[in-house]
């Protein structure tokens, strides 16, 4: 599939802020977290921020931008019509739980079960992000078993490395403890990926060319000619292709720089409180960051698509 | 009610393409896109339609295909495609605005372009290429099985048939209500052992597919060789046994 | 619309949109198959093509190409004005002009040229239907040098047929699809019938009683639906058929009676070695050939019913000399080893066993399935005749035969293998389509042998010579025309040599011209021979004078096409949509076996540009020039309503003129018959063609079928009811073989003797086409042939935005183990070299193909500035041009003349002898074709594409929403072939299509 800028993008950024939100609605539930205004607004707009940038990012592959709210309709049948809605409901109790937290400074008690409420619909809707793909069945690379927990996992991590950053900069208590949470989300992630990759490796009987034509009977099928001797849409969207040597590289680097890199990062702030641990969790952002998108491209660009099989691929 | 119908009528309205005599001349693809680009879901645009990479929006694409044996001998043959007007087209639950939908009345699947935003996913749920994004209108477009041709009574009775059937050549392509065992062409799909593509991807398509038939067998019953007409099959025994053959006017 | 974001649109489709404000028919000519087409018109934009339902030729159908006639239409590449050059030729230079000034400058040329010398006009035109006038123009104007495309078409399959059956394949014959139980396509991948081909395979395969045989070394289109594909090698079907022939003869498998009665198979040839009637007809006083009666035992006329005619043994006539019956001959000839499957397996690449086995399933489909109709007719001698009887195995065969030098030949030996199966106008058979069959050879003979000054020629330039005396030479033997048609080269060129005319008119041999005209014919590229050569012939100087070699070349074109800026005077045509046409019975009509037919086209469009239909403008130059019969006697213009008055007031002959249809005051009569006022109207109101359906009595053997002969006569195509013999003993052959051999007033140079001798051969034989034998099987070891894409015609379809995006590109197909050898794999870059040079294409690689061959399609790679397309258009960059490497010439012979790359009988240019090797190209050299000419000066295009988006038919959209009182009427269901499907499918109706009704007849009515 082709990898387009805003959906990686939008995938990634409100995946994040939906994983911050999360968070802290869980943690203020549990009475973990000071309602401290600063850290408060701080929180809240880093989470919307990128929720909001995501959301908009989303909007701009559509050929009809203006008409976006029209996919709230459609929630009965599409998931990407109940993302969209989970998506709206979300942002009444984050708005809730920040204006109690940010002005009235009060985040636990009732308070807190808003932020629970919070964290729920954020993952809801992060759950129907997933779903859009993990429901494709065009697409074997999507349907996977591991794509939702992928998404889930990823979530939680990169609001995780947020939070730990701020956690790091208030010099929280809290931050040691939560510091050994987002090691072990790191190392999930890893095994998660890992898992995935090794799931849509394996040669599970999808369709193929034979399959797509009905032809197998008489021997192998394999494309002539093209309908069109240049590209077209279907080309466009679903014809892209990675070579296996350049897609491994990419995993190493979503392996080393993504996941592995942060953990010794965070394990040595772990050991190092203070200033070390707090440019720690800093520098792990961008890391973390970096390789969310390469994973989410790859994400993109390793699945391929059914209709690839009558232009040329054998199966798909 | 972009899920699908709840109740779907029993008009199955579809095509069934003979690949045993489509010779891939591409005159449904071209026809069809002749009479779509002024239709329901006009224009078929085209861009860079003089340039270096033209591109358009088509309902209709022959494929060709070349099906090698093991024993290295091959078949060619031609594939055209269009929408096959699933019965569980994902198309249609996948679209979150309801402008992508399957018509109650016939199961014709088409675009509300009013209502699409253009973000793709329907074209992503279809397993058969079927979907045609029009960048420059920003909506999705599809194989409308000739919607506003089909009923039209503006038209001639003769003409009120997709323009991929009548234009045919080589007469490869059936129109009709495969919901009716009875129909003529459910009963031709029958006699011909006509297939659906991809089942296994579960969107049960409408459209059939007529397998090519086996080959007219080689000699069909008759002799491997001929046998001489005479012991001595070179010119004198020949001549000397046609002397006497006289022939009248 | 919908207000609440949780609430469905719901769509209110309009299911009976206004299409139209008015439907008009004319007829199609996005190729030549000429099919009916219904013309829906919105706002004066053109809405939608449609097959017309009634039409005998497509019956309803449309083809990719027709279907994309808007396109076409609204082609970027129109051209708006005539044009004057005024940079040098190529440079694209021009100066719009007006037609006034451009009708006097062409009188002024051509009036000079007809005052002394007429032979200084070369007239010839490409795709043209309108030759019985061009031919005609071109007899008044008093120039031996005119012809059309022919010569490079397929005049091959033409001259065979004539010369030996009296009609031919082409479009002027038509398998019996509804009766045939075998049909073999030879080296087919299209053809002008194109409809109709295709209509009659998908009847015939879904009517499941025949076997279908292609023979083709490709295996795409109508070959990938066959049931048996035979890939031979090309240029080799000369042997293929002659070992069929070979089977047949050795197991008597064949039709004794019809070779007695229809053929010359029983007639004496002269045995006289030396002598000046060696292998001619013995003929009685009045010159009726003679056969030998067994049962009275002395020769008789071949007209006598009463005769048993022997078919071997040597008789001495009552003048004492010995004669055979020429179906001794022919069976020596092909009983002979060298004939047999086992010796000619090896050069075609097919197995004996595969050869003996066709031999065997085409004698059980002729003679143990033979179709019997209860039709009783009469034979030309008024022997009446209970049924009609049928051999059915059909053939049909196109350029995979005639594009090679040995084409004349090989398509003899194919009309051979019919006449001894006895399969021709037979049910089940080849049919001829009216006007045929005629006399064999038609009449009339050339014209032109010495034109004289502001004279006519005493007949039309092309016709069909008897013998050495009708050659067009000088004294000295020399050729008289500027492609040297009919001269000793090619003796029997009744189509012209195109592809010589340009660098012939270069070289001036035999002489210089002053004025090349030409129509419709994309000589600066995809119709010339050797395109980098023919560009130079067209741009040479003389170093004296400083004028170009070819003085002046006055071009009609309708489009801006590669040949466009090589020409000095620019006629401006019109689109098919926006003129009158006459597809006429004189020229390539749209007769089918069942019965004559012609057509028209009528405008439906009015140009928007200052363009007039070369038709028109040829009429409006006869009147200025003054010539006989375009002008009455006080030099007044015959016809000053142009061509439409033309089409319906030209007599060729007394009641004889373009259209058969509604002649005579009253309409009332067809074929012959006064001109008629509102001919044309008529005309209209049935769809623009006229056609009549013979009775069955008439349907079959319309050689010796006295009802039939009686009604060509009639019709004036036959010149008396004498039945027509077919020639499978070609005596004409012999004439000028003995020339050759010294008899005779009339005798070729020296220097032709040989050639002459060899080739003109009275019994088809097979010789290894010209290029092959000439060059070295190890440098060239593979054969490089080009097919027709099915949607493309020739050039003109590049220029179409809908076409284009279908094929933009042509790759080269290589078959794998050949790839493997070159070490190739997809997408690599090729060189293709030639003896003559090399041109370089991607490579797509295909098991379907026979293994020494490689091809690519025709005619898509394009020069860059040409079409209205972007210079970076794939076309121009990666499609490649195949025949940058065709030489116009063959390599040198001994003595250093160099024949035309032709047949030495017909002049038949031989585009598919090309021999090659292939080069993998460097990295450096991928990704860009070759040779990559320098780009033309283009036109400021017209069209519709806006901001590089086109979006037709977005405004001719009805924007009505669903009206109540028109809910739209139930769908019917359509089958296609619904005739043959019924009587296959219990319980489908039989009908055509949507409409459900009994079949008129086997054509599913
Ligand atoms: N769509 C379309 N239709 C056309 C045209 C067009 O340009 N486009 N052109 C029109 C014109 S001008 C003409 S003349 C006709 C020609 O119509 P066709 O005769 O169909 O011409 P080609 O496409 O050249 O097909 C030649 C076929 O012969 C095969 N062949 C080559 N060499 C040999 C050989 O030695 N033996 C055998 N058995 N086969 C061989 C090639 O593989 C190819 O399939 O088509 C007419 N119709
Ligand atoms: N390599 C290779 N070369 C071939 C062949 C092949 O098989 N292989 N086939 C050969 C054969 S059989 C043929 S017939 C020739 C065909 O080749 P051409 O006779 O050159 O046919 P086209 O390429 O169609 O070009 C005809 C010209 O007519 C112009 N034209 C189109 N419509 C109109 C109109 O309405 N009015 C006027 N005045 N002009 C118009 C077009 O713009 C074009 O310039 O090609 C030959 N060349
Ligand atoms: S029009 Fe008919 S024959 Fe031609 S490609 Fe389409 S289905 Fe095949
Ligand atoms: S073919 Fe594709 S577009 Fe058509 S109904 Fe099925 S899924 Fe939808
Ligand atoms: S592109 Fe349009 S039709 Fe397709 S899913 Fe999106 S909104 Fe629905
Ligand atoms: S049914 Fe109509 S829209 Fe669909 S492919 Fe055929 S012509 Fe095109
Ligand atoms: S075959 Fe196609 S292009 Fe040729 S006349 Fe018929 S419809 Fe037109
Ligand atoms: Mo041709």
């Amino acid at each position: 599939m082709h990898p387009a800028r805003s959906v990686i993008l939008f995938t990634t950024a409100s995946g994040a802020g939906y994983g911050l939100l999360a968070w802290l609605g869980l943690l203020a539930a549990l009475d973990l977290l000071p309602a401290w205004r600063w850290l408060g607004v701080a929180a809240f707009v880093l989470g919307l921020g990128l929720v909001v940038a995501g959301l908009l990012a989303s909007t701009f592959h559509l050929g009809h931008p203006e008409r976006a709210w029209r996919a709230l309709s459609q929630w009965r049948s599409s998931w990407l019509s109940r993302e969209g809605v989970a998506a709206v409901v979300t942002f009444l109790p984050v708005g809730v739980f920040a204006f109690s937290w940010v002005v009235v400074g009060q985040n636990s008690g009732a308070a807190a079960l808003v932020g629970l409420l919070a964290s729920l619909c954020s993952l809801a809707t992060v759950i129907c992000t997933a779903m859009i793909y993990a429901s494709l069945r065009t697409i074997r690379a999507w349907a996977s078993r591991w794509t939702l927990p992928g998404y889930i996992v990823l979530t939680a991590l990169s609001g995780g490395v947020l939070l730990l950053a701020l956690l790091r900069l208030w010099d929280l208590p809290l931050a040691s403890g939560f510091g050994w949470a987002v090691l072990a989300l790191l190392a999930l992630a890893a095994a998660v990926k890992l898992l995935y990759w090794r799931d849509i490796a394996a040669e599970r009987s999808g369709s193929t060319a034979e399959s797509a034509t009905g032809l197998g009977e008489h021997g192998r099928v394999r494309l002539l000619e093209a309908p069109h001797s240049e590209s077209n849409y279907l080309m466009q969207e679903m014809g892209f292709r990675i070579a296996r040597k350049h897609a491994a590289r990419l995993r190493r680097l979503v392996l080393l720089l993504g996941f592995l890199a942060p953990f010794l990062l965070i394990a040595l702030g772990q050991a190092l409180p203070g200033i070390p641990a707090l440019l720690a969790a800093l520098a792990s952002l961008p890391l973390v960051g970096f390789g969310l998108v390469v994973e989410r491209w790859l994400f993109f660009a390793e699945a391929k698509h059914v209709v690839t099989l009558y232009y040329g691929e054998s199966r798909a | 009610m972009t899920s699908l119908p709840r109740d779907p009528g029993p008009v199955k309205l579809g095509l069934v393409i003979d690949l045993d005599i489509c010779v891939g001349c591409h005159a449904c693809a071209v026809n069809c896109k002749e009479w779509n680009t002024s239709g329901h879901s006009a224009p078929l645009t085209d861009s860079d339609p003089y340039g270096a990479e033209p591109s358009g929006v088509w309902f209709n694409r022959v494929h060709t295909f070349e099906v090698v044996s093991e024993d290295g001998d091959s078949r060619t043959v031609h594939f055209p495609k269009s929408c096959l007007h699933c019965e569980a087209a994902p198309c249609v639950t996948v679209c979150p605005t309801g402008a992508s939908y399957k018509r109650e009345e016939d199961g014709i699947v088409l675009v509300n372009a009013e209502a699409c935003i253009g973000c793709k996913l329907c074209s992503w749920a279809c397993p058969y290429g079927a979907r045609e994004y029009d960048a420059d209108a920003g909506v999705m477009k599809k194989c409308t099985l000739c919607v506003d041709k089909i009923y039209n009574e503006n038209l001639d009775p003769r003409s009120r048939v997709p323009a991929c059937v009548s234009t045919c050549p080589a007469g490869a392509r059936h129109f009709g209500d495969l919901g009716d065992s009875d129909s003529e062409v459910s009963l031709l799909v029958a006699a011909r052992g006509g297939y659906e593509l991809m089942p296994e991807q579960g969107c049960q398509p409408v459209n059939r597919y007529l397998p090519p038939r086996p080959k007219q067998p080689a000699g069909d019953g008759g002799a491997a060789a001929l046998q001489p007409a005479a012991a001595d099959a070179a010119p004198p025994g020949l001549l000397a046994r046609w002397v006497d053959r006289m022939l009248s006017r | 619309m919908v207000s609440s974001p949780f609430e469905t649109p719901k769509e209110r489709v309009n299911t009976c949109p206004e299409v139209a404000d008015e439907i008009k028919q004319t007829t199609c000519y996005m190729c030549a198959c000429r099919c009916g087409i219904n013309v829906y018109l919105k706002d004066g934009k053109v809405r939608y093509l449609e097959g017309n339902p009634d039409h005998p030729v497509n019956k309803g159908v449309l083809c990719a190409k027709g279907s994309a006639g808007i396109m076409q239409h609204y082609s970027p590449a129109r051209l708006s004005k005539p044009l004057l050059r005024v940079g040098e030729r190529g440079s694209g230079e021009f100066r719009e002009i007006e037609w006034e000034e451009a009708l006097e400058l062409a009188v002024e040329w051509l009036g000079e040229v007809r005052r002394s010398d007429p032979r200084k006009l070369a007239f010839f035109t490409g795709r043209d239907q309108s030759q019985s006038l061009t031919g005609w123009w071109a007899m008044q104007f008093g120039t031996p040098n005119f012809a059309a495309h022919g010569g490079f078409c397929s005049v091959n399959m033409a001259a065979a047929g004539l010369y030996t059956i009296g009609g031919s394949f082409w479009e002027f014959g038509e398998p019996d699809w509804d009766h045939t139980r075998y049909f073999m396509l030879f080296g087919v991948a299209e053809d002008h019938d194109s409809n109709p081909i295709k209509a009659g395979l998908g009847r015939m395969k879904t009517r499941g009683q025949a076997k279908f045989v292609s023979v083709n070394p490709v295996k795409t289109g109508y070959s990938a639906i066959a049931d048996e594909w035979i890939g031979l090698r090309p240029g080799t079907d000369g042997l293929f058929v002659l070992a069929l022939v070979h089977e047949l003869l050795k197991a008597e498998k064949i039709d004794w009676d019809f070779l007695g009665r229809y053929t010359n198979a029983t007639w004496l040839v002269i045995d006289n070695p030396g002598g000046a009637d060696d292998g001619l007809f013995a003929r009685n006083a009045e010159g009726a050939a003679l056969l030998w009666d067994g049962a009275r035992q002395r020769p008789v006329p071949s007209g006598d019913i009463t005769a048993k005619a022997a078919v071997v043994g040597r008789y001495n006539l009552p003048d004492g000399r010995v004669a055979v019956p020429a179906f001794e001959l022919l069976a020596r000839r092909y009983l002979d080893a060298s004939y047999a499957p086992e010796a000619v397996a090896g050069r075609v690449g097919i197995s004996a066993a595969t050869i003996k086995r066709i031999a065997a399933e085409l004698a059980e489909a002729a003679f143990e399935k033979e179709v019997v109709l209860d039709i009783p007719w009469t034979d030309w001698s008024g022997r009446r005749h209970e049924k009609m009887i049928g051999r059915p195995v059909s053939m049909h065969a196109m350029r995979g035969i005639s594009a090679h030098s040995n084409g004349f030949h090989t398509c003899r030996a194919i009309h051979l293998l019919q006449v001894l199966l006895g399969s021709i106008d037979c049910p089940g058979g080849f049919g001829y389509k009216a006007p045929f069959p005629k006399l064999i050879p038609p009449s009339p003979l050339p014209a032109g042998k010495n034109p004289a000054p502001e004279r006519p020629l005493p007949g039309m330039p092309l016709g069909f010579p008897l013998g050495p005396e009708d050659l067009l030479v000088d004294g000295a033997g020399r050729p008289t025309r500027i492609d040297k048609a009919y001269s000793w080269e090619f003796p029997l060129a009744a189509h012209g040599l195109m592809h010589m005319v340009i660098h012939n008119a270069w070289a001036g041999d035999p002489y210089p011209v002053d004025v090349l005209m030409m129509y419709m014919a994309n000589m600066g590229w995809n119709s010339a021979m050797n395109v980098q050569g023919t560009l130079k012939y067209l741009t040479d100087k003389d170093p004296e004078t400083g004028d170009y070699k070819i003085p002046k070349i006055i071009y009609s074109d309708a489009y801006y096409s590669e040949m466009v800026p090589y020409a000095d005077l620019i006629l401006p045509d019109t689109t098919y949509l926006e003129r009158w046409d006459c597809i006429s019975l004189l020229d390539r009509p749209i007769s089918s076996a069942h019965g004559p037919g012609d057509a028209i086209r009528q405008p439906v469009v009015q140009p928007d540009r200052d363009v007039r239909p070369f038709q028109d403008v040829l009429i409006d130059l006869a009147g200025r020039l003054k010539l006989p019969t375009f002008v009455y006697l006080d030099g007044e213009p015959k016809y000053p309503g142009g061509y439409p008055d033309y089409i319906a007031n030209h007599e060729r002959m007394p009641g004889i003129g373009p259209l058969a249809g509604w002649r005579g005051p009253e309409g009332r009569q067809q074929g012959t018959g006064s001109p008629n006022p509102d001919q044309l109207q008529r005309y209209i109101e049935n769809g623009c063609f006229w056609t009549h359906r013979l009775s069955p009595d008439q349907f079959y053997f319309k050689h010796a079928n006295k009802s039939y002969l009686a009604y060509a006569k009639s019709m004036g195509w036959v010149p008396s009811e004498e039945p027509i013999t077919l020639q499978l003993y070609s005596e004409i052959l012999q004439k000028f073989r003995l020339a050759a051999r010294g008899h005779g007033p009339v005798q070729p140079p020296d220097s032709e003797r040989r050639r002459v001798e060899t080739y003109f051969d009275p019994l088809p034989f097979w010789y290894a086409p010209f290029e092959e034998a000439a060059v070295d099987d190890g440098d060239f070891a593979l054969h490089a042939v080009t097919q027709r894409p099915m949607q493309m015609y020739h050039s003109w379809g590049s220029q179409n935005a809908w076409l284009r995006q279908i094929t933009a590109r042509n790759r080269l197909y290589v078959h794998p183990e050949t790839a493997a050898r070159h070490g190739l794999k997809d997408d690599d870059w090729v060189w293709v070299i030639s003896h003559h040079g090399r041109v370089k294409g991607q490579v797509r690689l295909m098991q379907g193909v026979n293994p020494s061959t490689v091809w690519t399609w025709n005619a898509i790679g394009k020069r860059r500035g040409a079409w209205g397309l972007d210079a970076d258009a794939p076309e121009s960059n990666k499609g490649f041009l195949l025949n940058h490497i065709i030489s116009e010439l063959l390599p040198q012979r001994e003595g250093g003349h160099r024949y035309a790359n032709s047949d030495p009988v017909t002049g038949q240019a031989a585009w598919y002898d090309l021999r090659v090797r292939l080069e993998r190209c460097t990295p450096e050299e991928a990704g860009t074709t070759e040779p990559l000419l320098a780009p033309l000066k283009a036109p400021a295009p017209r069209g519709l594409n806006l901001d590089g988006k086109l979006r037709y038919g977005a405004d001719l959209k009805d924007p009505a929403p669903p009206s109540e009182d028109r809910a739209g009427s139930t769908f019917a269901e359509w089958i296609g072939n619904r005739h043959e499907v019924a009587a296959t499918v219990p319980g489908v109706a039989d009908g055509k299509g949507n409409v459900k009704r009994p079949a008129g007849d086997g054509e599913g009515a």
